[in-house]
């Protein structure tokens, strides 16, 4: 049972520690500022936390003492370019650790959509120019923010050569060689909010967010703006999940971490309405690889409910069993059964 | 020598104490302020270089007018304040 549970939010990042059964603020490190990523990082334990400052730009600061004392370390930029008319970073919006043989190396997604690599624990970043000069980044266009962003990133647990990106809004984009190359891997997915004939261009997709199987890699999940997608080909081939209920509409999606075929998420009413359906919150699993979907809701609000989690909001501990998910209303909810209560 | 004082809400985050600083104009005084320290820059310009968008500087009680290339004069006895805007919250 997993003790210890980490909130990124807008207010500063919140610590908390389970004492008597319940879990408690211990600390709150960057209060008032909002954090926009953050990253614990298996190999050596260190904590990431990225900032993004209203008034004085993207930050990032390292922990090497389970969150007690924090130093800055370098935030990925890009380069300047003449007369400043190139891109600056608007915001740190996932990171990665690298694989278990490539010790300080992390990976940064940020907005616009850009891909950074650190080999030496955030010190020092470089721009992965593979991704950035494709000449399909023209097509790729914001969701939910002016820019397009990568949000999330997998690291195939076999191979960290082995990646596999989504954008808000470009697709999904896979690498085999360490990201010196790239190919969109969004084949099956469709877009609703595109003219006809760019439904299925899988350039423009909108993936909220895409999570790996730990134990089997080749399975995926993606919540995506028209619905829930499932790749069982490492992405070479998406699926719709149709069963979901009781909307296909979110943002959040988590996968267990042994059990491939089981999965979270938190459906809200409909791109038009972002509010749980009938106002009340419930979580949607399956644990039949998306053929069937059970819905819980005891604990959560039943009525009156606003409540929409966002695409890092939802997350489940290593065991499978604890889940965890944060609204963007500021609600905070854990389980301890997978969900179920 | 201008003077530049910047904002508490930055103090939060990296100490910047107010100082005497040379410079004909408000870019020549800011870098000299912030000289090489490459952290304190980023608190202040974007990765281009440019002053960020929701900061604001002040010359004697004046918003700066040329905001891209801060090639607004000061003078030896100016002050220069460095503000957060309201823009950004």
């Amino acid at each position: 049972m997993a003790d210890q549970l980490q909130l990124a939010t807008r207010k500063g990042l919140f610590l908390l520690a389970r004492r008597g059964g319940r879990f408690r603020v211990e600390r709150v490190p960057f209060l008032g500022d909002p954090v926009t990523a953050l990253l614990e990082d298996r190999r050596d334990g260190a904590l990431y936390a990225a900032l993004n400052l209203g008034h004085f730009g993207v930050k990032l600061h390292r922990s090497d003492d389970g969150g007690r004392s924090f130093v800055e370390v370098r935030a990925p930029s890009f380069a300047a370019l003449e007369g400043g008319q190139g891109p600056s970073v608007a915001q740190i919006w996932t990171l990665a650790e690298g694989g278990v043989d490539e010790p300080g190396v992390l990976w940064a997604g940020t907005i616009p959509a850009a891909l950074f690599r650190s080999a030496d624990r955030g010190e020092s970043w470089s721009l992965v120019r593979s991704l950035w000069e494709r000449p399909e980044r023209r097509s790729w266009f914001g969701g939910g923010y002016p820019e397009p962003g990568v949000h999330s990133i997998c690291v195939d647990p076999r191979d960290p050569r082995t990646l596999l990106l989504a954008i808000s809004c470009g697709g999904v984009w896979f690498t085999s060689d360490a990201a010196a190359s790239f190919e969109c891997r969004s084949r099956g997915m469709y877009a609703e909010y595109m003219p006809p004939e760019r439904r299925e261009d899988p350039n423009i997709q909108d993936p909220h967010r895409l999570v790996q199987s730990p134990t089997h890699p080749d399975v995926l999940w993606v919540q995506h703006h028209n619905g829930v997608f499932r790749s069982t080909d490492l992405a070479q081939r998406w699926t719709e999940v149709d069963a979901i209920r009781p909307s296909k509409f979110g943002f959040a999606v988590a996968v267990h971490p042994r059990d491939p075929a089981t999965a979270w998420f938190v459906p809200a009413a409909r791109d038009e309405r972002r509010v749980p359906v009938d106002g009340c919150l419930r979580v949607a699993r399956t644990r039949d690889g998306g053929r069937s979907f059970e819905t819980f809701g005891q604990g959560l609000p039943e009525e009156h409910a606003y409540d929409l989690v966002y695409r890092h909001g939802l997350s489940v501990d290593p065991a499978g069993e604890e889940l965890a998910m944060g609204s963007t209303t500021g609600h905070l909810w854990a389980s301890s059964d997978g969900g179920e209560r | 020598m201008p003077e530049i004082v910047f904002t508490r809400a930055l103090e939060r985050h990296v100490p910047v104490p107010a100082r005497k600083v040379g410079g004909a104009t408000v870019r020549e005084a800011l870098l000299e302020a912030l000289g090489g320290d490459g952290r304190l820059r980023g608190y202040l310009f974007d990765d281009q270089g440019l002053l960020r968008r929701h900061v604001v500087v002040f010359v004697d009680g004046e918003a700066v007018h040329d905001r891209q290339g801060l090639g607004d004069p000061v003078a030896p006895g100016s002050r220069i304040f460095v503000m957060q805007a309201l823009t950004g919250g």
